[in-house]
């Protein structure tokens, strides 16, 4: 959290248009304290609460970038954003192409997504929903480095930006939050920040780790996970490859063709729901342009069809694990031709 | 009806000047379009010109409006450009939006519009935002958010109403209350219909109740609410009670009988001003016959502008999806 928070200041440093909205970042800074201490640095004008409006919020941001501001909208967890959903998908993402051109959408929507004890309205990853609405960038760190360099680069950007922040690389509880955040547990993947200015392109893949005989396409927590699995597969002497897109939309395509052109199998791990996720969507590009590339079956990691469940056991069972990603690569690699 | 002689001259014929251009437009559009000349469909202002008017005249050029899916009184009366428009209602390359919008979204950013809503009530968040850029940016301008009564019962409506006024935004929300819900008569489905300028209370802000059929009215009413926005005193509610002529769409079935739309019309707009100009001696019927035949004329050119027009090509059909 440090590291967006840095991102908020050097930006808005930069350029008075950048304002913050949102529920409850002003006083109480911010669900997960990413906001903290901003509007006694830049006041109330510029980081402002606002009331439990999603629609209004989302559509307020459009109507002030519209007009000369670059606004970070903050939804308190991305279940809610589902509240000003048309707001973003009618509005945001489609008022300059209705308009020919005549305007530009500089706002960026930041959210926490993924699964942390709190049920099934506060636990999903709702990425597809917004790669399906043409207009939208998308991003997804799982780093503080990219979270930063990310972050200031969407803030740039003239489009409307959703930025997913997975709960669990926040690096600290949230305030009454007993679930721990994974960080403490992640390698050196879990690249810091640096206080420099700099940025992360966006639309551009990074392979984590460079492998020779599969690759995990991964987002968010799941790079990790990845990770996490191909150390465990190193001591079989079998090479995985984890490239990470960090911008989900638009997607590199070019990155995931390279990336298993090389490796000849493929596994995507993500942690929304199967069906026309995120997963889906690099399948169907495996399938479309990958095909002659692949040795074996693509094979998705990602939640069943279901809503995320509360008690610990139960959400396990639906949130992908580590086991989750050596099954299925295990599957890859012995139904390899 | 009070006399005319009171108001400026010049305001007087900017008003008739202005409900005549929306007239003229919106009745030669239906005809166009009953023949069959563009694709889509089209949603007529007809009936509720003085509103349109009577606000955009309480407005400086540089003040934003947003607008709806009955938008082209809107623009016409916020400045719009006849060729522009009807280029794009034909799909055409010089359209106002590239013939990207046609009738549902036609808007242009230089007169101040910030876009025109398929989404009914979408535009008051939208408002809100650009209220709240003024006040950061420091400028002096003020939004006027046009909506209907169908409008005032989505969501949007109580999350702009409640933002504008806890921000004291520079927000003048226009309500032209038609009665009519797309093809719904709104009474069926909303308890309380008549003065939903009264639920400006319920926002802590001023709300008043007009005859949305009356220009000097409308003008005044929310002549009054810009200055108060204008001078950081907060939003303000105005409900306008007015008539749609037509249907929710041209085409479209209308479940008012007959009669209802008979009776209603006759209280109209355009008309009942005309008659305040002859009686108040700042007309004739020569120079009303002049002044329709000049803008008939501006209309009927913009047509044959916009018929011989380039089509947009299917190549751009892609283009402005992203900001580069």
């Amino acid at each position: 959290m440090g590291a967006l928070r840095q991102a908020l200041i050097e930006e808005m440093d930069r350029d008075p248009a950048v304002v913050l909205l949102g529920q409850d970042i002003e006083v109480f800074g911010g669900a997960y304290r990413v906001t903290e201490g901003l509007a006694a640095r830049y006041g109330s004008r510029r980081v402002r609460d606002t009331p439990i409006s999603e629609a209004a919020m989302i559509g307020a941001a459009v109507g002030a970038a519209m007009t000369g501001l670059r606004p970070v909208v903050e939804i308190q967890f991305n279940d809610f954003i589902a509240c000003g959903m048309d707001q973003l998908c009618n509005q945001a993402a489609k008022i300059r192409f209705m308009m020919g051109g005549q305007v530009a959408v500089p706002m960026v929507l930041r959210a926490p997504c993924g699964a942390t004890g709190r049920a099934a309205q506060h636990s999903q990853s709702l990425e597809a929903w917004f790669m399906h609405t043409p207009g939208l960038k998308v991003l997804m760190p799982s780093s503080p480095y990219d979270a930063k360099g990310l972050l200031k680069s969407a803030i740039r950007d003239d489009n409307p930006v959703v930025v997913l922040e997975h709960k669990m690389l926040y690096g600290g509880a949230s305030p009454g939050g007993k679930a721990k955040t994974a960080v403490d547990s992640l390698g050196a993947a879990y690249r810091p920040a640096p206080d420099e200015d700099y940025l992360v392109p966006l639309g551009r893949a990074e392979i984590k780790r460079p492998g020779r005989d599969l690759t995990v396409v991964a987002t968010g927590l799941m790079v990790h996970k990845a990770l996490a699995a191909a150390a465990e597969l190193e001591k079989e002497g079998i090479s995985l490859e984890v490239l990470d897109p960090r911008t989900l939309a638009p997607l590199d395509r070019e990155a995931i063709l390279d990336s298993v052109a090389r490796t000849g199998r493929a596994v995507i791990a993500s942690e929304d729901v199967i069906t026309c996720g995120f997963g889906s969507e690099v399948a169907a590009l495996l399938a479309d342009r990958g095909l002659f590339h692949l040795l074996a079956p693509v094979r998705r990691v990602c939640v069943p069809d279901t809503p995320i469940p509360f008690a610990p056991a139960l959400e396990q069972e639906v949130i992908p694990q580590v086991q989750d990603i050596l099954r299925a690569v295990r599957e890859v690699l012995e139904a390899s031709a | 009806m009070e006399s005319l002689k009171a108001l400026d001259k010049g305001l007087v014929e900017r008003m008739h000047e202005g409900m005549l251009r929306i007239r003229l437009f919106e009745e030669t559009q239906s005809r166009l379009f009953k023949a069959g000349e563009q694709e889509g469909f089209t949603h007529l202002y007809l009936g509720e010109e003085a509103i349109a008017v009577g606000a955009c005249l309480a407005l400086n050029p540089d003040d934003f409006i947003t607008s709806t899916h009955r938008g082209h009184g809107h623009m016409i009366a916020k400045g719009g450009d006849f060729k522009k428009m009807f280029a794009e209602l034909y799909g055409r390359t010089p359209g106002a939006c590239l013939g990207r919008s046609g009738s549902l979204h036609i808007a242009d950013r230089g007169i101040g519009m910030l876009g025109a809503n398929g989404l009914v009530g979408d535009g008051n968040p939208i408002a809100v935002g650009a209220g709240y850029s003024i006040r950061l940016r420091g400028t002096k301008q003020v939004v006027a958010s046009f909506f209907g009564d169908g409008a005032s019962n989505q969501g949007t409506f109580h999350e702009s109403l409640n933002m504008a006024a806890s921000f004291d935004l520079p927000v003048v929300f226009v309500l032209e209350n038609n009665g009519m819900s797309c093809g719904t008569i709104t009474a069926s489905v909303c308890k309380v219909l008549q003065n939903l300028g009264d639920r400006a209370v319920a926002y802590g802000i001023p709300g008043e109740n007009i005859d949305g059929m009356d220009v000097v009215e409308v003008y005044r009413t929310v002549g009054k609410a810009v200055e108060r926005a204008r001078a950081g005193k907060g939003p303000t509610l105005v409900n306008c009670q007015t008539f749609r002529h037509h249907g929710h769409f041209e085409g479209d079935i209308d479940v008012r009988t007959p009669q209802q739309i008979k009776e209603a019309q006759s209280h109209d707009a355009v008309a009942d001003f005309e008659k305040r100009m002859l009686r108040d001696g700042l007309a004739t019927e020569k120079s009303i016959r002049e002044r329709r035949e000049r803008i008939q004329a501006l209309v009927d050119e913009a047509v044959d502008f916009a018929r011989g027009a380039p089509k947009a090509p299917a190549a751009d059909a892609m283009k402005f999806v992203y900001a580069e």
